[in-house]
């Protein structure tokens, strides 16, 4: 079977159990299927219940430099039109799939964008959305969410499963919440969040590297630990001294002159708080460093075939020790978002399971830093969409959009939207022979 | 000791020299998980107490350090060290015979029953705790992570209460076919990561984790659903309360909180223990656990074991959850129903060596601490969050033989 047509071991970690995966993927069948099922849902969605009325969409920002006018479309027409449109879309991809062609990446997009507006005409009948804040919220939503997941990534590309970013985003939070609040400076405690995320990590290295206990109950236990911790000392510490403890400044907005005006994509991407800016910069250091640098190939060495590295003189715990001490200063970044971007100071377990969500993004991004940050945005983006609908009352319950990235995230692990596949020697301790 | 540390024919080498084992390159998983499991099952009994010691004693600094009167005292130590040390002792024996009265026995109280109440307090906090560590330990036995423990306790209390409030029935049917349900939708929950493991290699980590989210937003659904779970015509998300037919009866009666849920975890440990080493399902739970390659050369269907351990499992924390919606917090189901002993139920498993009786004795143990916590919260105001440290570092400690061996300058562990 499978173990004997591939010549890479048996997969430790989070790897899917070789034994029983499937030796074939599903293939490039998948795209027209998922499309099918899309444009199906929506289209039953508009049987059962065709609206009337209009819906606006804002695509102004209000102070923008050149103002776009609003768009307002017939809500139920303007949804079938969508309907057609996916379907067309959906014809192409099955007589490429026919065809034997490469799939273009546009298939994917223009769909996406035509059922989305589609969903949004249907859901948002007789209201307005504001497409810039809709879009602008789901990027600051996806801030802790880009930045653990980019933690995530760098570890398990080096082979340490990360199941504690959840507990680095925590701490992070917390140090940045207490140290902003000293110092008067929230870069300050920026800093002291990437000390904290580095520091859970290196108790997660000093466990799971240099005495061999398996990465995923260390990371499990380590969450527990961090939520332990961080209330107790909430209680003890914070609560009682919140003036001088927990009170720091926020990061505000700050808005990039000239590439802030660009219409509709100024708003959104360019008038942010600045640690949106700073993800910016870490995604693309962290993409070209992975697949570009001599670095970055000793952390991909080391995390596919620790003892070819070890073979030609990489030091395999060294450079994974390094690596992921950098993820957690990453993920640790993320964590100062709740506390000093979303609110200001820290609470109790006020990250509720971002860092799982993150690990989310790991998987279904396929352990590559710029799809994992996208998958984090288009998980961001749920969750914001979620918001933006169940305030102006939409039909769709606000549960279910909120267990999305979760589904999705199992049906990548299962194969049924792309194969995740992880590093070889994701989650196996390296003991030198 | 006791059977369970007998080698058995699936680990013949569960005690042979632990040390010794160098993973073999095409077999990476199965030995680390086993090596794992084995470090924990067979570290000399000399590092759990020191593991147990470490922790008390990083808890204690806690206590000391966020003090007001240690903090105070400190501030002239070296004017009146008497103080300092009275502050300090003061503080953390404080904390412990608080802790003490909250978990065992009261001794500031007179009237026997009163005093040893606090006893059954930590049996019905333990119950739940060892139910869940069993669904986590068998799945351990067959080198399976269940993380989901949240997820099966939140979909099976949902459903329990659900029969709990729904129907009128007479008590011997109600009560027994609630904790059926429970077992039977916590089974399904579980199943779903045994299934999709077997059929598709998905990893049961990453579908528990995920599971235990989409189990929180479909409760929070039902909760908000009148037809479902919501109580008509109230604001909260939060169900009816139970039907007295539905409720686990208090086995020292009404003066004691302790009900048959504590009773059910004991049966229960029975009949893991039963099945684990007495039964054919065990053998095979075990062959696949300690190396599947060779279960499956021996005629084993793996998929179908890793199948029938999740669901297993997942019934078992559908029993902790069913303990919470019918005999803790009979007030009806809410969002909170797992009190975070899904989590808890990991560190029972792992302090526990996965073995039933082991998990017994450390659910016993964290019963206790949270029954101790709460009072110690209430009297020396110091936050139960604590004892949440103390567990974590006691299994992380536990893990590791070897930290605790250097911290404490020990001589390395001899091949046996």
């Amino acid at each position: 079977m499978s173990t004997v047509t591939t010549p890479t071991p048996d997969t430790g970690g989070l790897a899917p159990d070789a034994d029983v995966t499937p030796a074939k993927g599903i293939g490039a069948k998948k795209l027209p299927i998922i499309f099918g099922v899309l444009t199906a849902l929506l289209a039953v969605v508009l049987m059962r219940s065709s609206p009337s009325g209009d819906t606006t969409f804002q695509l102004a920002a209000g102070t923008d430099f050149v103002t776009l006018p609003d768009i307002v479309v017939p809500s139920g027409p303007t949804a079938w039109v969508m309907v057609v449109l996916c379907l067309a879309l959906t014809a192409e991809a099955v007589r490429r799939m026919l065809a034997h062609t490469q799939q273009s990446i546009w298939i994917p997009i223009g769909f996406a964008v035509a059922w989305m507006t589609g969903f949004l005409s249907w859901a948002a009948a007789d209201e307005r959305i504001r497409v810039v804040s809709l879009l602008g919220g789901a990027v600051a939503l996806a801030i802790p969410l880009v930045f653990g997941a980019l933690g995530g990534v760098l570890g398990e590309r080096a082979g340490v499963v990360n199941i504690a970013i959840e507990g680095q985003l925590l701490f992070g939070a917390f140090a940045a919440a207490v140290t902003a609040s000293l110092t008067g400076s929230p870069w300050a405690g920026l800093v002291a969040a990437m000390v904290a995320g580095a520091l859970i990590a290196l108790i997660l290295g000093l466990f799971a590297i240099t005495y061999f206990v398996d990465q995923v109950i260390v990371g499990v236990v380590l969450n527990v630990l961090v939520v332990g911790l961080t209330n107790f000392l909430f209680r003890q510490v914070l609560a009682p001294n919140a003036d001088t403890l927990n009170s720091p400044d926020r990061f505000s907005a700050m808005p990039i002159p000239i590439l802030g005006e660009i219409p509709l994509i100024g708003p959104i991407l360019f008038r942010q708080t600045p640690l949106v800016y700073v993800l910016y910069v870490v995604v693309a250091l962290v993409a070209y460093s992975l697949y570009r640098t001599r670095w970055g190939l000793r952390v991909r060495a080391v995390g596919e075939h620790p003892k070819a590295a070890d073979t030609v003189g990489i030091k395999v715990n060294r450079t994974r020790y390094r690596t992921i001490l950098l993820a957690g200063a990453i993920a640790g970044m993320g964590g100062a978002y709740f506390s000093l971007v979303s609110v200001a100071g820290f609470n109790r377990e006020m990250t509720g399971g971002a860092g799982f969500i993150a690990l989310a993004a790991v998987i279904f991004g396929k352990w590559d830093p710029i799809r994992a940050a996208l998958a984090a945005l288009l998980f961001g983006f749920a969750s914001n969409l979620q918001g933006v609908l169940s305030a102006i009352g939409s039909p769709v319950p606000s549960q279910f959009m909120l267990m999305l990235p979760y589904l999705v995230t199992i049906f990548a692990v299962a194969g049924l939207v792309g194969r995740s596949r992880p590093p070889a020697a994701d989650g196996v301790p390296y003991r030198q022979q | 000791m006791n059977d369970t540390d007998k080698p058995q024919p699936g680990q013949p080498e569960d005690s042979a020299g632990q040390t010794l084992t160098e993973p073999a390159p095409g077999d990476q998983q199965g030995e680390r998980s086993r090596s794992v499991l084995r470090d924990i099952a067979s570290g000399d009994a000399m590092a759990g107490v020191l593991a147990v010691f470490l922790a008390v004693f990083v808890g204690s600094v806690m206590i000391a350090a966020t003090d007001e009167g240690v903090r105070e005292a400190a501030s002239y130590v070296t004017a009146r060290p008497s103080d300092f040390f009275t502050a300090l002792w003061e503080a953390i024996s404080g904390a412990y015979s608080a802790m003490f009265r909250g978990s065992v026995f009261n001794y500031l109280l007179t009237e026997p029953a009163q005093q040893w109440r606090p006893l059954t307090e930590t049996l019905k906090f333990a119950g739940p705790l060892i139910l869940g560590g069993l669904g986590v330990g068998l799945a351990f036995r067959a080198s399976l992570f269940n993380i989901g423990g949240r997820g099966q306790m939140l979909v099976a209390g949902g459903a329990a209460g659900y029969v709990g409030f729904q129907f009128d029935l007479p008590t011997i049917v109600h009560l027994p076919l609630a904790l059926v349900v429970a077992m039977v939708a916590g089974a399904l929950w579980g199943g779903i990561a045994g299934l999709l493991k077997a059929r598709t290699g998905a990893h049961e980590v990453i579908v528990t984790i995920m599971l235990n989210y989409v189990a929180y937003y479909l409760l929070f659904y039902a909760l908000t659903k009148d037809w479902l779970l919501k109580t008509p015509g109230s604001v909260n998300p939060k169900s009816p309360p139970m039907k007295d037919s539905a409720t686990l009866p208090k086995v020292l009666g009404d003066q004691f909180n302790l009900h048959l849920g504590f009773v059910i975890a004991l049966v229960a440990v029975g009949v893991a223990w039963w099945l684990l080493n007495r039964s054919t399902l065990g053998y095979r739970i075990r062959a696949v656990g300690e190396n599947p390659h060779a279960a499956r050369a021996s005629g084993i269907n793996v998929g179908m074991t890793y199948t029938i351990v999740m669901m297993i499992a997942g019934s078992l924390l559908g029993l902790a959850g069913a303990n919470q919606v019918l005999g803790t917090v009979t007030s009806g189901v809410s969002l909170d129903l797992d009190a975070s002993i899904g989590f808890d139920a990991i560190t029972v498993a792992l302090l526990g060596r996965s073995r039933p009786l082991g998990i017994l004795a450390a659910g016993l143990l964290f019963g206790a601490l949270k029954a101790g916590g709460f009072t110690m919260q209430a009297s020396e105001s110091i936050s139960v969050d604590l004892v949440l440290v103390v567990q974590s570092l006691i299994v992380l400690f536990l893990a590791a033989p070897p930290l605790v061996r250097a911290i404490f300058r020990l001589p390395a562990q001899e091949a046996k």
